[in-house]
């Protein structure tokens, strides 16, 4: 299912729409980071965690593709290779395939497919944060955000924004030197976040706003995952307690709603304009600069609007 | 909506050799010819490759066998795909072969057999011709 | 990784040369490149025997001694073995090297799972104590040294041969055992690793640190470059990474407060020798050259004997084709004549049909015989590094010392090659060196004999590959074995030494003293191992592009 999912097989479409009102009980956690930070370590680790409490759990790991072949070694299930035979535990790798809705689509519909299927935690795992066209954010209730010390991290996760997004803050390889100093630093930069500005949150649940926290980590010989595994657990009986859950539920739903939009809206419109000879020539009036783009566009969509309501 | 299709192959070393240079190379030759290829690491049981290979929904496992034990393992697999209905998923083996087993292999339900030596060139479009 | 990189003209001349490693050579060479390198004899050179031994180990080096070679034996089960010893002692071999089984390499027993189709194969089958006495039996321990080629549970064998040997008799002090024991290099190019790395290189401490105490007469490393560079090394990093795998090792047991000058002198190495000729005589030359400033300047050893680099040079097995496989009888010639002209110590060659079948006895002896001819025939005994002075070969070997230097500082800036093997540096570089020289093979961009269409051949010949027979008879009497060890040994004994064991591993104890114990009880293989794979977990290995 997940394979047509990827191929943007049309029946893939239809099948999700029997698929989603089975959905929503799976509690998702997005897993973020630089390369080399030991994601897929944590993840192996957080794992054999959540087994310890028989919970079932799902892992998908999005791997960049090359821009120039289009080819991919996904790799990040090596890490996680252990629990290859562990019936309640699934680990799939994907690739950026310019699917059209980008790869952050292709995820939040494999998730969907998980969470029917069963899987309780679903663990997405995803290179940088907040950037481009893969938002953790728009996919996941509780994101984890992983650095290791000695790279300017800090300084960078605030940079690209992504101290407003996480939940959970992880000092991962944290037997290196500068561990602490990290640590400090992390904290000092959350203590100064403004409340989340989520249309959804309003100014009563202020007081319940969790504050993200801070852990130290070393994925490899497990120091500290058994704690982040219950952080992420107290973060979902937080949410729930607190009704938070649905409404990051809806949050998650409006902003998939919206993406779906744009891709069906954009998938008529491409057609249209392929079977459309006026539409062929203003291609070409762009190509020798007699229309800007602008304008074309703006032509296209009321083409289009009016095609539409002549039907 | 255009499908994307892309063939995703697992290559995998069955058993406990450790001569992986061989798999390695040949996945880096399939990434560059635009494949999705996951890698399975060293020492894996065929329950393992089993469940790597359903969860990845991929299109065709690679075996690379330097052992010798080609004919044991690649029969053990094809029982266990069949028995679990991976009748979608093509097996090919490569690796330490010699030309005599090749006709054995592919009556057992090997797809495609590339034996150490065998061009990248010819294992792509092995590979792909498998799907045309 | 062995052919250099040349362009050449619409005519064929050759317009540039690049060695694997990074060096370019010129057309000529003269005084003045020495003198722009900054050559200078005594510092660059020194005498044979002087440091820092460029030249040779010894004064008079083949001269006095010709080199030695070896050969490996071990295959199914240990009295097949056994009978395979005692011919090779009677025919004047004085000392043996042990091959062992997958099952046994990884730590497991005769009766696992994951043994089918492998017990016996590849070496002997080992699952007890009781193996070895089988297959050591009347070897006259205290005149015979053993090779054994085990790494990751070398631990394991030492202590087994150690509780053999005192069963027969012999005390500690008079055995010799030189295990491989150089896990790092596994987890770059042979496989066959067990546990995460810093675990793996604490057991090497370990093993080390008994062998200073215990075991006067053992060589507890020898560190393989020649794996490194069969997976796509170039002949530069392989020194460089066996250097800093050394380093590695040494830094382990330094720790424990022991000096490296009471054990480096131990510390052999295994280097490969095929390849473009002068790329190797340069790369050995260096070698000798850096190990012994390595020891002296950062780890104050003085004593001259203990900064030799001894090893064995040879192998090749990269460099052979399946295809016209004659052609790799010339080829051992010239790798031969390689590793003689390096000064090497001990020699082995591969047989010229390894590439595709297990060597015959003939082809074996063909290999010696390659060997004997540059003794006898042609002339390598007759002086101490013959090309010691040429303008190229003291240039190049100069900008090989740099290229090694390079590497290594490469290494060390990223932390070391602990780190650098648990992020998976090192194999990321190695596996895409291996995959763009294999794209130069097929594309012609490299020419090798035989692979590449030529002068003498337009078509390629394949010769067919041939197998080890997989004998089951060895699977059922190994499993048999450990049947009725099982019900006769004190199962009380083997429960509480197992559990010692177990303890000191978990308390950063040295865990010999406890593996010989176990032995003496008979314990398997695959429950010492198991306490290992319990206590300190397996390797996940990284991502390698």
């Amino acid at each position: 299912m997940i394979r047509l999912i990827e191929d943007c097989d049309p029946s893939a479409f239809e099948m999700l729409k029997l698929l989603y009102p089975h959905s929503g009980n799976a509690f998702i956690i997005g897993i973020t980071g630089s390369a080399g930070v030991g994601k897929s370590t944590l993840i192996d680790a957080l794992i054999l965690e959540f087994r310890k409490l028989d919970i079932k759990v799902a892992v998908i790991a999005v791997d960049p593709t090359s821009p120039i072949t289009g080819g991919a070694i996904l790799g990040d299930r090596l890490r996680m290779q252990r629990h290859a035979t562990d019936e309640k535990v699934f680990i799939r790798s994907m690739a950026s395939r310019g699917q059209k809705g980008g790869l952050s689509r292709a995820t939040k519909d494999a998730a969907i497919v998980l969470d029917v299927m069963g899987y309780e935690i679903i663990i997405i795992e995803t290179v940088g944060a907040g950037q481009g066209e893969f938002d953790i954010a728009t996919l996941a209730h509780s994101t984890g955000i992983v650095n290791i010390p000695g790279t300017g991290d800090g300084i960078q996760a605030v940079k690209a924004g992504i101290l407003e997004t996480g939940d959970v803050f992880i000092v991962n390889k944290s037997d290196k030197p500068d561990a602490d100093e990290l640590v400090h630093h992390l904290t000092m930069m959350i203590n100064m976040r403004k409340p989340s500005k989520t249309n959804w949150a309003n100014t009563n649940l202020a007081k319940t706003n969790w504050t993200a926290k801070v852990l130290k980590t070393i994925a490899r010989d497990g120091t500290g995952v058994k704690e982040l595994a219950d952080t992420f657990l107290s973060h979902f009986v937080f949410m729930k307690k607190n009704g938070l859950i649905d409404l990051k539920r809806n949050e998650l739903e409006h902003l998939y709603f919206h993406s779906l939009l744009k891709d069906l809206t954009l998938e008529k419109l491409l057609l249209f304009m392929k079977g459309s000879e006026d539409c062929i020539k203003i291609e070409e009036k762009i190509q020798s600069r007699e229309m800007d783009p602008l304008s074309a566009a703006e032509l296209m969509v009321n083409k289009m609007t009016v095609f539409k309501s002549n039907e | 909506m255009e499908t994307t299709n892309k063939i995703r192959v697992l290559i995998a070393k069955p058993g406990l050799d450790g001569h992986d240079k061989g798999a390695k190379i040949v996945a880096l030759a399939l990434r560059d010819a635009g494949m999705e290829v996951i890698y399975s690491g060293l020492h894996q049981t065929l329950d393992q490759i089993m469940q790597t290979a359903t969860e990845e929904s991929v299109d065709i496992i690679g075996l690379s066998i330097m052992s010798g034990a080609h004919l044991p393992i690649s029969e053990k697999l094809i029982g266990m795909m069949k028995e679990q209905g991976l009748d979608e998923i093509r097996l090919t083996v490569g690796g330490v072969i010699p030309h005599q087993d090749i006709p054995k292999l592919k009556k057992m339900g090997v797809a495609e057999v590339f034996p150490g030596g065998t061009s990248f060139e010819d294992i792509i479009t092995g590979m792909n011709n498998l799907f045309e | 990784m062995g052919v250099a990189k040349y362009i050449k003209d619409e005519r064929g001349a050759i317009k540039e040369v690049t060695y694997q490693s990074g060096i370019t050579v010129k057309p000529v060479y003269g005084p003045e490149d020495l003198k722009k390198a900054g050559f200078g004899y005594d510092k660059d050179l020194g005498s044979p025997g002087e440091y820092p031994f460029t030249r040779s180990l010894h004064p008079q080096s083949y001269r006095s001694r010709a080199w030695t070679t070896r050969q490996y034996t071990g295959f199914g089960t240990p009295e097949e073995t056994n009978e395979r010893f005692k011919l090779m002692i009677a025919n004047g071999q004085n000392g043996l090297n042990v091959a062992f089984d997958l099952p046994t390499q990884m730590g497991y027993d005769s009766d696992h799972p994951l043994a089918e189709g492998e017990v016996g194969r590849v070496g002997m089958a080992i699952d007890s104590l009781k193996d070895f006495e089988t297959a050591f039996a009347g070897i006259p321990l205290d005149r015979i040294g053993s090779g054994l080629t085990i790494n990751a549970v070398a631990t394991i064998m030492m202590a087994m041969y150690q509780a053999m040997a005192e069963n027969f008799g012999y005390s500690k002090e008079q055995i010799s055992t030189t295990p491989q024991n150089d896990i790092l290099k596994e987890m770059i190019g042979r496989g066959a690793w067990i546990f995460p790395v810093e675990h793996g290189v604490r057991l090497v401490g370990d093993s080390i640190e008994y062998a200073v105490k215990e075991l006067p007469k053992s060589n507890p490393v020898s560190i393989c470059g020649y794996h490194i560079r069969e997976s796509g090394a170039t002949p530069a990093q392989e020194i460089a990474y066996a250097f800093e795998i050394a380093k590695a090792y040494i830094d382990n047991v330094v720790q424990r407060g022991i000096k490296p000058e009471e054990f480096v002198g131990r510390f052999s190495f295994n280097f490969n020798v095929y390849g473009n000729l002068w790329e190797q005589i340069a790369k050995f030359r260096a070698a000798r050259k850096l190990w012994a400033k390595m020891l002296k300047n950062e780890y104050g050893v003085t004593e001259k004997k203990k900064l030799f680099l001894r090893g064995l040079f040879g192998g090749g097995g990269s460099g052979l084709t399946k295809e016209q496989p004659e052609n790799n009888i010339m080829r051992g010639a010239y790798y031969a004549l390689g590793a003689t002209l390096s000064g090497a110590q001990t020699i082995a060659l591969c047989s010229f049909d390894e590439a595709y079948t297990i060597p015959t006895p003939r082809s074996a002896l063909l290999s010696l015989r390659t060997l004997e001819m540059l003794m006898d025939e042609v002339g390598l005994r007759d002086t101490v590094d013959p090309l010691a002075g040429s303008y190229f070969i003291e240039t190049i070997t100069l900008e090989m010392e740099d290229k090694i230097l390079e590497e290594m500082k490469e290494v060390e800036d990223l932390g070391g090659m602990v780190k650098c093997i648990s992020n998976g540096l090192i194999q990321r570089k190695v596996s895409s060196q291996a995959y763009e020289y294999e794209k130069g093979l097929q594309s012609g961009e490299y020419r090798k004999v035989g692979i590449t269409p030529g002068k003498t051949d337009k078509k390629t010949e394949t010769t067919d590959v041939e197998l080890h027979e997989y004998n089951e008879a060895w699977a059922e009497k190994s499993k048999a074995n450990l049947k009725e060890l099982r019900l006769t040994r004190n199962d009380r004994d083997v429960t509480e030494s197992l559990k010692a064991l177990e303890k000191a591993a978990r308390t950063n104890k040295n865990v010999m003293p406890y593996l010989v114990k176990c032995c003496h009880a008979y314990a398997t293989v695959g429950e010492m191992a198991g306490v290992f794979r319990e206590t300190f977990g397996e390797w996940n290995e990284p991502e390698f592009y």
